[in-house]
């Protein structure tokens, strides 16, 4: 049995007049006929399928429909049409600052977060000290959260999200946070977690990360797929040539010609993969 | 049955964290804390007692009671709904980010109400015995209509919060709408002198409805009839359906308006 498996995804945004016009105005349009919805797909066909162990990269550009795509697998969004399967305990980790209460203090809102993570009270009370001495917040944990400098708040996030052991892990451009110190601890936390047959998505704009941890690849561009591999090599020179070059590949041959086009300029400039 | 309660299980622990940060949200700003929430309720009973009983209170028995029935059920009616209202939209960061069902933030804001609920209603027998009530068995009744109120507060918070998602002057359309519930749920004033239609009128009004029930059992030492029951039942049936029917209709578009 599959990890994930997504089959022929449509995810459509509706966006147009309605937003914050009022019940007022929205009665008044509607007598009118003035009244218009839009519509945005941020991703079409997308079709994969990930078993245990594997890890995804997911490529795309700005607007590609990458984080849309995480949030149907999270279950906050429903696909439009298609069918998506999980198979497992999801820990997903999407902008990890936000969704904090200013006004409690760190220990009730490490609870609070754990709560809507899904853990178990028994679970939080046995890793509650762990979590914070992880975050180095021993001394912090009776202040008010909004009184954290914004680094400590992504380290409490962090660790509070790292600390189970999940069947499958979400990561948006989180791989690591925090200074210096805590970025190395929580990269290394990743592997980890990485290392214990976890199955994973990746989304990241660090090519070289993706070239690293990654097993396959999904390229997205303005919702539509365009490829779904496990030749991370040849499409991620062929995604880094697309970046310069703006050009979409339309078949195999393509991908070849852009990825060794991209070798070509590597060798005639050596600092170019270090530059991304 | 075995998966509701198992559900219930599962997010048991996240209910008990919502509550805990409701509670702390409203206490800890006042520095009366809890005892606001009963002072509240206590200077608006004491402002229309002053003003109301020259012109309705004169020839009416229990008129403390009487008032006090009425904006006991109207308050916990109003702040329910109120808050209820705006917790979709307040939460919008946590559950754009993370996959937790929606309706626990209003469910826990209706806990946070009825407990100040609760702690006006101890305050309410205790005005009931200074003005003379006699207590029995009967106010054990009282349990139906509070049930009652709990579930068409939740209904009408499901409704409003999902309708608050999409329409942001809901809000302002609501407060008029509570204003004018205020004049027409007669807190203050008798239903006697309108003609007997006039009087059925009234219970097209569910927070009437309620008054009504708390009146009867309290100052009237009376049981209200069986088909009384129904219409509350009704009520708090048809807004709890209709709540949940909006909410499940709706549920998975209210990422596109947040």
């Amino acid at each position: 049995m599959s990890v994930i498996e997504c089959n022929n995804v449509g995810i459509r945004y509706i966006t147009g007049d309605f937003k914050a016009i009022g019940l007022k105005e929205y009665v008044i349009r509607k007598l009118k006929h003035d009244y218009h919805v839009k519509e945005f797909w941020a991703d079409k066909d997308v079709t994969f399928k990930l078993e245990k162990g594997d890890m995804l990269g997911i490529i795309g550009s700005n607007g590609a429909g990458k984080s849309t795509l995480l949030k149907a697998i999270t279950g906050i969004m429903i696909p439009t049409y298609g069918t998506l399967e999980t198979n497992g305990t999801i820990a997903a980790l999407l902008e990890l600052g936000s969704g904090f209460d200013g006004d409690m203090t760190v220990r009730e809102n490490t609870y609070l977060r754990g709560a809507l993570l899904g853990y178990t009270r028994a679970f939080l009370d046995s890793k509650y000290d762990e979590i914070i001495h992880f975050a180095e917040l021993d001394e912090f944990q009776d202040y008010e959260f909004k009184q954290l400098s914004s680094g400590m708040k992504s380290r409490l996030a962090f660790s509070i999200a790292c600390l189970v052991n999940p069947n499958i892990i979400i990561l948006d451009e989180v791989l690591s946070v925090g200074d210096g110190s805590f970025r190395k601890k929580s990269g290394d936390k990743m592997k980890e977690i990485l290392d214990s047959g976890v199955t994973g998505l990746l989304v990241s704009h660090t090519i070289s990360q993706v070239r690293e941890l990654c097993n396959k690849v999904l390229w997205l561009d303005h919702g539509k797929q365009i490829a779904f591999t496990n030749e991370v090599e040849l499409y991620c020179d062929a995604y880094e040539e697309f970046l310069m070059t703006k050009k979409l590949p339309k078949d195999r041959l393509q991908i070849e010609k852009l990825a060794a086009d991209y070798i070509k300029r590597e060798e005639e400039d050596p600092n170019l993969r270090r530059s991304y | 049955m075995k998966q509701i309660v198992e559900k219930c299980k599962k997010y048991q622990f996240l209910f008990e964290e919502l509550v805990k940060r409701d509670f702390k949200e409203k206490y800890k700003r006042s520095i009366l804390g809890m005892g606001w929430s009963i002072l509240s309720p206590l200077l608006t009973l004491l402002v229309m007692k002053l003003i109301f009983t020259k012109f309705f209170g004169k020839d009416m028995p229990h008129y403390t009671t009487y008032l006090f029935s009425g904006n006991l059920v109207l308050a916990y009616y109003k702040e329910s709904t109120k808050n209820g209202m705006s917790s979709l939209v307040n939460n919008a960061k946590i559950f754009t980010k993370i996959n937790v069902p929606k309706y626990m933030f209003l469910l826990s804001k209706n806990v946070s109400a009825l407990v100040n609920f609760g702690l006006t209603l101890v305050v309410y027998f205790l005005f009931c015995a200074l003005d003379g009530i006699h207590f029995g068995f009967r106010m054990l009744l009282l349990i139906y209509p509070i049930v009652g109120l709990l579930m068409m507060n939740i209904g009408i918070g499901l409704i409003l919060s999902a309708l608050f998602v999409f329409f942001r002057d809901i809000r302002y359309l609501y407060e008029v709408f509570l204003t004018l519930i205020t004049y027409v749920s007669a807190v203050f004033y008798s239903v006697d002198k309108f003609s007997k239609t006039g009087q059925r009128m009234f219970l097209f009004n569910p927070v009437y409805v309620f008054i009504k029930y708390f009146r009867c059992i309290v100052i009237d030492g009376k049981i209200p009839s069986l088909e009384y029951h129904a219409l509350c039942a009704f009520y708090a049936l048809i807004f709890l359906i209709i709540g949940g029917f909006v909410y499940k209709k709706l549920n998975h578009q209210f990422l596109y308006y947040l």
